[in-house]
């Protein structure tokens, strides 16, 4: 990999994170960076706070399950940065294996990843580390499984849940 | 109340249990309220008829379109991006279509890019009616809500002449358009924009600077500059808090970038300046319109690669190659090549994304949609908080909330 052909910013992060970067391309203009996990929330940091990133805004935020690719790590994180001042955009992927599907949740340093953290957890049932509200937020607490999971069935049903009291629900959701 | 520096979890107010003298009262607001523009429950904590806390739920109308795309072809995702945001659903054929393209690597050529724009911004048009008129009607300008519904309907009219529907477009192909404008459409175009122009005049002059309608949106929900970008806001939302980011002018596709257009920015943020940044964009977007339809070019509206676009029912039935490219399009699908893509486009409502992963054997392994009233309604209690309960009526409606974009 040498630094002189990367684009700016994958230049950059491998510069300052030598052992993080494990892969870079750019497919299509969109330059893609795969991060280590260990160094995941450090690079984050970084992207928003140095003055050569400035990465203000997080766009996007989701995972892809590889299971039907037969690739190994079954998931990839994916994120989308945008800088608003420098004008660039960026993807950020880090590979989870499905044994070990957690990662650090990064909603200290951007608003908006609260809900996409619980998006995500709740569709592909990643957890977010020190995520302060981890719970569900498209399908209901009594659902089982995690519906974009390539090995959820497209036709499966689940059984229509009982109505609760007001009370007894509101005990329910804080005490999750 | 200051809310700089707070997150979102601390927004929720829990009432204190067993303490008979608290003053703390959880209230629902919705799911189904005539004021909550869809599906989608507030549990407000209130102290008097101050808010102090808020807790959207959402997933009401959740119907798995992610699910759905990622166990259908790629062409089969189409009619889905309709339902999306309902309000706009040009823009969202718009956005998949292209995104499936930059996967390919390929362009529509320039007619159909023309007409995607001319149909867009006929769609963004309609978007911010909708929004700006139900938003208005909610405060109590009825009648600024039926005008607007009645620009509205000239637009939608238009919009069924070159795609057959109303709502369920499903218009765009990778490489082109499904049909082209018809004989004399742009003549009925121009007709018709100068018919919307007057609407737009006169109810500017009935509510922009109505007493009435400025004490219940003025100052309320306003939201600084920085917790906007940090939330993720795009679209009117940011524009009205003075960031001119707009996605037609950072990141230019389709044709945008040799057109001359103005993007309007507000400075406060508050219900008042997205107001006012809408009814700008509706008129630059009849500008651009207008600026389209001059600089029309002719030519083909569908892209003539193979394996991209269904051959003639003559070459179908008249030589081996036809049928088989049929064949094959028919039982196996656009075949992109493998790779991924994110493509920003600006919808109605703020900047929708599709990032799309294929392996190149005809199934998307991932379609993900990034929708941009997701943030708006994740910012909720962080807009509320601190005002009264009847704010939230005018906060929700500028915020405009698209149930099918939002829970998808």
């Amino acid at each position: 990999m040498k630094l002189e052909t990367l684009p700016e910013t994958s230049a950059l992060i491998s510069e300052c994170f030598p052992d993080a970067v494990l892969e870079t391309h750019e497919h299509r203009g969109d330059e893609t960076l795969v991060i280590d996990k260990s160094k995941f929330l450090k690079v984050c940091e970084f992207l928003r706070d140095d003055s050569r990133c400035n990465f203000e805004m997080m766009v996007d935020l989701t995972a892809v399950d590889r299971l039907e690719q037969d690739v190994k790590p079954r998931f990839e994180m994916v994120y989308h940065f945008k800088s608003l001042s420098l004008s660039k955009r960026l993807r950020l992927k880090v590979h989870l294996e499905e044994e070990d599907s957690n990662i650090d949740s990064i909603h200290h340093l951007w608003k908006a990843v609260n809900w996409y953290e619980r998006e995500c957890y709740d569709m592909y049932g990643i957890i977010f580390n020190n995520h302060p509200d981890l719970r569900r937020i498209m399908m209901y607490d009594q659902f089982e499984g995690h519906p974009l999971r390539k090995d959820y069935p497209m036709d499966r049903q689940q059984p229509i849940s009982e109505l609760r009291e007001v009370e007894e629900r509101n005990e329910y959701e804080r005490s999750l | 109340m200051s809310l700089a520096g707070r997150q979102l979890d601390t927004l929720v107010t829990p009432v204190p249990k067993g303490d008979p003298d608290t003053s703390i009262m959880e209230i629902e607001i919705g799911p189904a309220h005539p004021a909550m523009h869809g599906i989608v429950r507030f549990t407000t904590q209130l102290d008097g008829e101050l808010i102090v806390g808020m807790d959207p739920e959402i997933g009401y109308l959740h119907r798995g379109f992610e699910k759905e795309s990622e166990n259908s072809k790629w062409i089969q995702v189409i009619p889905y991006t309709d339902r999306l945001n309902y309000v706009s659903p040009l823009l969202n054929n718009i956005g998949y279509s292209m995104a499936v393209e930059k996967l390919y690597g390929i362009e529509a050529p320039r007619r159909a890019e023309f007409t995607r724009v001319i149909m867009g911004e006929i769609s963004r048009i309609t978007d911010h009616l909708t929004c700006v008129g139900a938003a208005a009607m909610e405060v109590g300008a009825f009648t600024f809500f039926l005008w607007f519904i009645k620009a509205r309907e000239y637009l939608w009219e238009l919009v069924e002449e070159v795609t057959g529907a109303r709502l369920t477009t499903n218009w765009t192909r990778f490489g082109g358009n499904a049909t082209d404008i018809p004989d004399g459409f742009l003549d009925a175009l121009q007709e018709r924009l100068n018919k919307v122009k007057e609407i737009i005049a006169e109810c500017d002059n009935l509510l922009t600077r109505n007493k009435i309608f400025i004490d219940r949106v003025k100052d309320v929900g306003a939201i600084s500059k920085e917790d906007a970008i940090s939330f993720g806001f795009t679209g009117p939302m940011l524009r009205a808090c003075g960031v001119p980011y707009d996605v037609r002018r950072a990141d230019p596709y389709s044709v945008y970038d040799e057109i001359d257009f103005e993007v309007p920015i507000g400075s406060t943020g508050d219900c008042y300046d997205r107001y006012l940044v809408r009814m700008e964009e509706i008129r630059q977007s009849i500008s651009i319109i207008e600026q389209a339809s001059d600089m029309m070019p002719v030519g083909p509206i569908m892209t003539n690669e193979r394996m991209l676009n269904y051959p003639d029912k003559k070459d179908v039935y008249g030589n081996i190659e036809g049928l088989i490219d049929h064949f094959k399009l028919v039982m196996e699908g656009h075949q992109p090549p493998a790779g991924e893509v994110y493509l920003p486009t600006e919808g109605g409502n703020g900047e929708i994304g599709f990032y799309l992963v294929s392996d190149g054997s005809g199934d998307p392994v991932r379609v993900r949609m990034r929708p941009a009233c997701f943030n708006y309604v994740e910012a909720m209690p962080f807009l509320t908080v601190g005002h009264y309960v009847a704010d939230i009526v005018p906060i929700f409606g500028s915020v405009n909330m698209i149930g099918g974009e939002l829970d998808r």
